[in-house]
């Protein structure tokens, strides 16, 4: 029954997470004062790419072609782990927030090698510019974790929830950094603006586009929906770990609705977040990028030294 | 005592404490001169909200005039006089390139940690749980002065010092529920008047070597290079 | 039984010594008569060297087999074996022991010669025999592999040294095998240089404990009491010497000028084992004879693990030369092994024993896994070399259509190194990460700050590796072939030398999902030198590793890789369902102009340039631009010439000041060398007098 109601949950947060971006895009064209697309239009998207005849190039090798697989998968796997409504339930235990990291750069790692496999000069840039970024978002990411398992002392996702739902409304300080540096860890990992603009062309300043710019067909539906997957999972990370209330303790009918409305709601809060800052930021160039994750390394810095110095237990 | 356990309020003053060390980091980090301007001002309302909270909690009621005084002189009165004068001497278009960037950054969390370890000793032996943010008033101070070194704009100098004043003011709320309330009228009027010696200051300096940058005061050494 | 096998593996590695030295010296020994019984009639047949070569590596292959069935054995059967060898001093015979300790580390060293071994024929065939004789290759093989064994058995500090000894002196003969190019003289020369000055700080950590002690037996220093003064003394020559062979930073500069230019196999054995038996020298100091351990030390190793980590990838990334780039990446290995055993150390001195096994069991098995995939990576580069004479990443390309094997091997092997989940690095890395977490229970606050700045340093530097490699198999591998030389590339005949890398990449699957093979073996050497192990019921279930606790942490390497294939399978068959969707080929995009090249492709050095810009002060860069202007106002570019140029800021900060110095003082010292006769008797007079005066 439990496994069962993971691969359920699983099923969902795959299936949920081209609203999710369905939804931001939505918020935004209404705060640009411009009309909205359908809130279903990332699955029209999705669909019509998977009837299409993917293209590939002459050039590309195997690493190519089988590069969206690996990467939807790993994202999927990623989505197993993440409780969304409910904790305690066993794929929980198949890994941590480690290796969900860990599963981040496996799929980072075959998207630069795609980029670099057809040999043309975006390709390399686009891999190049990401591969620097998540080098240096990755300790940011670290740090955060820190400041959080600090207190929690489990970097078990599930445990980690049910820790804070246990605990109560307590004000931490080092809660609040870890928040603040994930949010921003999160911005840049998911090539969100300031960092990069999902929307852009433009070979000065894409990041992700320029990777799989030769992509097409299913390929590209696989990667587009691994990228709104993983754009859910940093929400649902901040969300539930830093708001866990409303998350499902049993696997009864009414607590796991309950859950799935909480988690809606709150997925939509933090998407009209996103949007409000997407809209209020412009893009920084690629070499800001930089200070602006250390920026997110200091608050994490920061996050810990407050549990030690602030909450310390002696 | 672990932090589930205090009340909200003594939580409050703790949330609080640490967001006063950021904004140090952040002057720190800071490169624009109206902009250090107004993380000095954030810092104030920062710890004027602290002080309320910890007047409220404490229930002591001259810590309210005290924040009151930090609200008007330190959120206010201080970073537009400032502003003011930057804007009059034309500087606020000035970004100063801030070399080792990331070192001082580190610097700065380092000192952080040099301030725990030496005041460790001291909170160990209070029961007083709000004397664990004694630790972040002496980093306060310790980055004000570390502003003060790394900058080299005669506005960051003087930001610098009123965040170590701020630091003191800081450590006296939490550790002693602030100093009496003479001595702090006291310390409020001095450093009202630095800030408008400060400023007459800046204009002559200004007239006298055209330039705010400290480092060009090396001109005016004696002993020939 | 298990000692006999260790003696055995020795004996092996000894004995293939001499059948190519003996075919050398054919015309000094009488071989006819033996050769006819063989059925040879002609000793300048061209079977025989093809003979010798396997006979050699077949011996090599027994020692390996020999050598992993010891470890597993004293691993399995968790004792501790003694003996003593008549050899040696009179007062003092060799004594040998052969624990759970060194058991793990010869089955390190046997995995890696067997692989070496199944390599080997195929590799060396390539060497011509008039100018690189394979007789001295096999000789000095055999010896170095003897030499490393026996310091694992060495009980008593003088059998220690002279097995390091043979270690050291043979490989520096190994590294300066290609002896005709004067580069690979002068690496050869100064690795034998910190070989021995490493050797002469270990010979004094010795003889501060020994001092302390009745005796050079380990058993005798382990009694020893020393103050912490004295402690620490110790600790530092010994993590000086240990750290020189291991190639911490900033005494690393020796590997990356040696293992590229060793045969390839060769740098695999010394980048993925050599340093291996220098780590072992560190725990048997530290943890075994010195006993005690201090937090202070710790620290030390901590930082310097996490300087080396991060210096090491760094430097490893602005490499073009895949060996050279190879070896920096080994310091890096190295680097958070140190790291992991500091952390492992600074939680022993603050009394948590099982933390502390838990960051010895990280540290443990990461030196493993590096012996596994650096092997492995030097394997292949033996392999890209032998197929398209070329070192450069920046000229190949394209190699994963010419050679799909060996980029798959390539591939499993930078997957590992980069420690991606279902690889082996990624276990024994997120082990560290789950060391460091646990830092709360310390109640040094300082201390408590630190670690969990080591531990985003760590961060930073898997996925500065995760970068790095994405870059050399992306250059190497994918794209347009950047050379002729590459474009030409043929996938490796010989079948030898793609199982022996086979081998190695397929352990670093296995235990990439099954860890808790090796662990559970791992923790028993924890409970053998800490006194403490981790309990029992969390970690050994097959399925799942929890290190902790389950609450705390869990990781299931298989269940994760069921999921992968069922989420891949899912898809796959349902997005290939309609035929109208078969993929199409085509040309690549090129913006409408026409003709991608080559030279259109991002380079490495295009690759790495946001890092170096980013990390500018880590190294001294000389970039240079220069544009051959032509026509009217010498406006139009007819050329532009770039070269780059990138330095260790040790050999300028430290290594520059060390050689004045050491020129100043030797100038100094040579005035006294006037020529003068008499001035030398006045020398001995003088000395006599003062001889007379201290007597009396």
């Amino acid at each position: 029954m439990n496994w069962l109601l993971a691969i359920l949950q699983t099923i969902l947060f795959v299936a949920l997470a081209p609203l999710l971006a369905g939804w931001i895009k939505k918020c935004k064209c209404r705060l640009q004062n411009r009309k909205a697309p359908s809130l279903f239009q990332p699955y029209r998207d999705l669909l019509k790419l998977t009837r299409k005849q993917p293209v590939v190039s002459d050039q590309a090798s195997w690493i190519f072609a089988t590069s969206p697989y690996i990467i939807f998968s790993a994202m999927v796997l990623a989505a197993s782990i993440v409780p969304l409504i409910a904790v305690d339930l066993p794929t929980s235990a198949n890994a941590d927030v480690i290796v969900l990291i860990g599963f981040f750069s496996f799929a980072r790692f075959f998207l630069a090698l795609a980029g670099l496999d057809i040999g043309t000069a975006f390709g390399g840039m686009g891999s190049s510019r990401e591969m620097t970024i998540s080098s240096m978002a990755e300790p940011a990411m670290l740090m955060s974790i820190f400041a959080l398992t600090m207190s929690a002392s489990t970097t078990n996702l599930s445990f980690a929830i049910g820790h804070v739902l246990h605990e109560g409304l307590v004000l931490r300080p080092s809660f609040i950094f870890a928040l603040l540096s994930l949010m921003l860890v999160a911005i840049a990992e998911t090539g969100r603006i300031p960092v990069d603009n999902p929307a852009t062309h433009l070979e000065l300043t894409m990041i992700h586009e320029a990777m799989i710019l030769e992509y097409s067909g299913r390929h590209l539906a696989l990667i587009e929906w691994a990228s709104q997957l993983k754009l859910m999972l940093y929400g649902v990370l901040i969300a539930n770990i830093f708001f866990p209330w409303g998350i499902a303790k049993t696997i009864a009918p009414v607590d796991l609705s309950y859950g799935l409305l909480a988690i809606l709601g709150k997925l939509a809060l933090l998407a009209i977040l996103l949007a409000l800052s997407e809209t209020l930021f412009a893009k920084m160039r690629l070499f800001r990028v930089q200070e602006y994750l250390s920026f997110a390394y200091l608050l994490g810095l920061l996050g810990m030294l407050s549990h030690i110095i602030l909450e310390g237990a002696r | 005592m672990n932090i589930g356990q205090l009340d909200f309020y003594t939580q409050a003053v703790l949330s609080l404490a640490a967001l006063v060390g950021l904004t140090s980091f952040l002057m720190l980090g800071q490169g624009r001169v109206l902009r250090l301007i107004f993380v000095f001002a954030v810092q104030g309302l920062l710890l004027a909200l602290t002080t309320a909270v910890a007047a409220y909690s404490v229930n002591i009621h001259h810590l309210y005039i005290s924040a009151v005084l930090t609200l008007v002189l330190k959120v206010f009165f201080i970073p537009w006089m400032l502003r003011r004068l930057v804007l009059q001497m034309d500087m606020h278009r000035d970004v100063e390139a801030l070399k080792n960037n990331s070192a001082v950054m580190l610097g700065g969390a380092s000192l952080m940690v040099f301030s725990y370890y030496i005041l460790h000793p001291i909170v160990q032996t209070s029961s007083l749980v709000m004397l664990n943010a004694l630790a972040v008033s002496l980093s306060v101070m310790l980055l004000g002065m570390l502003l003060m070194i790394s900058h080299r704009q005669a506005v960051a100098h003087v930001v610098g010092f009123m965040s170590i004043e701020n630091g003191l003011f800081f450590a006296a709320v939490v550790a002693t529920h602030g100093m009496p309330m003479v001595v702090e009228l006291g310390v409020a009027f001095d450093v009202l008047i630095a800030a408008v010696l400060f400023g007459i200051f800046f204009f002559h300096i200004r007239t006298s070597i055209d330039s705010l940058d400290v480092d060009k005061l090396n001109r005016l050494s004696e002993v020939d290079k | 039984m298990i000692l006999v096998l260790a003696y055995c593996s020795i004996l092996f590695s000894f004995v293939s010594c001499l059948p190519a030295l003996l075919i050398h010296q054919r015309r000094n020994i009488n071989l006819l008569a033996l050769s006819r019984r063989w059925g040879i009639d002609d000793l300048e047949d061209p079977r025989i060297p093809i003979l010798v070569r396997q006979a050699v590596f077949g011996l090599l292959g027994l020692s390996g087999f020999f050598a992993v069935l010891a470890g597993l054995g004293a691993l399995i059967s968790n004792e501790v074996f003694t003996d003593k060898i008549g050899l040696g001093l009179p007062w003092l015979p060799w004594q040998v022991r052969f624990d759970n300790l060194s058991g793990f580390f010869f089955l390190i060293i046997g995995i890696a010669v067997s692989a070496v071994s199944i390599y080997g024929p195929g590799y060396v065939s390539a060497f011509e025999e008039d100018k690189h004789p394979f007789a001295v290759l096999s000789l000095f093989s055999g010896l170095f592999i003897a030499g490393m064994l026996l310091v694992l058995l060495a009980d008593d500090a003088f059998f220690f040294m002279i097995a390091w000894e043979l270690m050291s002196v043979a490989s520096y003969f190994l590294v300066a095998f290609q002896h005709d190019n004067p580069a690979n003289r002068r690496a050869a020369f100064l690795y034998l240089l910190m070989a021995e000055i490493g050797a002469l700080a270990i010979i004094l950590g010795f003889g501060v404990l020994a001092s302390f002690a009745d005796g050079f037996t380990f058993d005798a220093l382990r009694e020893a009491r020393l103050s912490t003064a004295w402690a620490s003394i110790a600790f530092v020559l010994a993590l000086l010497g240990f750290g020189m062979k291991a190639g911490l930073v900033p005494v690393h500069v020796w590997l990356p000028e040696a293992h590229p230019v060793a045969p390839s196999h060769i740098s695999g054995l010394m980048s993925g084992v050599m340093l291996k038996v220098a780590l072992y020298g560190l725990i048997r100091f530290c943890f075994d004879l010195i006993g005690e351990v201090h937090w202070q030390w710790g620290l030390v190793l901590m930082l310097v693990g996490t300087l080396s980590a991060l210096g090491g990838i760094l430097y490893a990334m602005m490499q073009t030369n895949l060996k050279r780039l190879l070896a920096y990446s080994s310091v890096e290995n190295i680097g958070i092994i140190f790291m992991v055993l500091g952390l492992s150390m600074i939680f022993m001195a603050q009394h948590y024993p099982q933390l502390a096994a838990l960051g010895f069991l990280a540290a443990l098995f990461h030196a493993f896994n590096h012996a596994l995939f650096k092997n492995l990576l030097f394997l292949g580069a033996g392999i890209i070399h032998h197929q398209t004479h070329e070192l450069n990443i920046d000229l190949m390309g394209g190699l994963i259509k010419r050679m799909p094997k060996t980029s798959m091997l390539f591939l499993i092997g930078f997957m590992s190194i980069s420690s991606l989940p279902l690889f082996n690095g990624f276990v024994s890395e997120w082990l560290a990460f789950q060391t460091a977490l646990q830092v709360d229970v310390i109640d040094n606050g300082v201390l408590r700050s630190l670690i969990p700045v080591a531990a985003a340093a760590l961060a930073l530097t898997a996925a500065l590796a995760a970068a790095c490699f994405v870059n050399v198999f992306g250059i190497m591998f994918l794209g347009l072939p950047r050379s002729r030389h590459s474009d030409k590339a043929q996938e490796i005949t010989d079948k030898g030398m793609l199982i022996g890398t086979a081998l190695l990449a397929s352990l670093c699957f296995l235990f990439g999902i099954f860890p808790g093979l090796m662990i559970g073996l791992i923790n028993n050497i924890a409970g053998q030198v800490l006194g403490a192990s981790l309990p029992d019921g969390a970690k050994l279930s097959w399925l799942h590793l929890a290190p902790v606790s389950a609450e705390q942490a869990s990781y299931s390497a298989p269940l994760v890789l069921v999921g992968a294939l069922i989420a891949a399978g899912i898809c796959f068959r349902y997005l290939r369902r309609s035929p109208a969707t078969v993929m199409r080929r085509a040309e690549t995009w090129d913006c409408g102009f026409g003709g991608l090249t080559p030279r259109m492709q991002y380079s490495s050095s295009a690759f790495t340039m946001p890092f170096r810009r980013i990390f500018a002060k880590v190294w001294i860069i000389d970039e240079q631009i220069k544009k051959d202007s032509q026509g009217a106002m010498d406006q139009d570019v007819a050329a532009i010439h770039y070269s780059l140029q990138i330095q260790d800021h040790s050999w300028p900060r430290l290594y520059q000041p060390i050689e004045r110095t050491v020129n100043r003082t030797a100038r100094l010292v040579g005035r006294i060398q006037t020529g003068n006769i008499r001035t030398y008797l006045g020398y001995s007079f003088v000395t006599l007098i003062i001889m007379l005066w201290i007597i009396s």
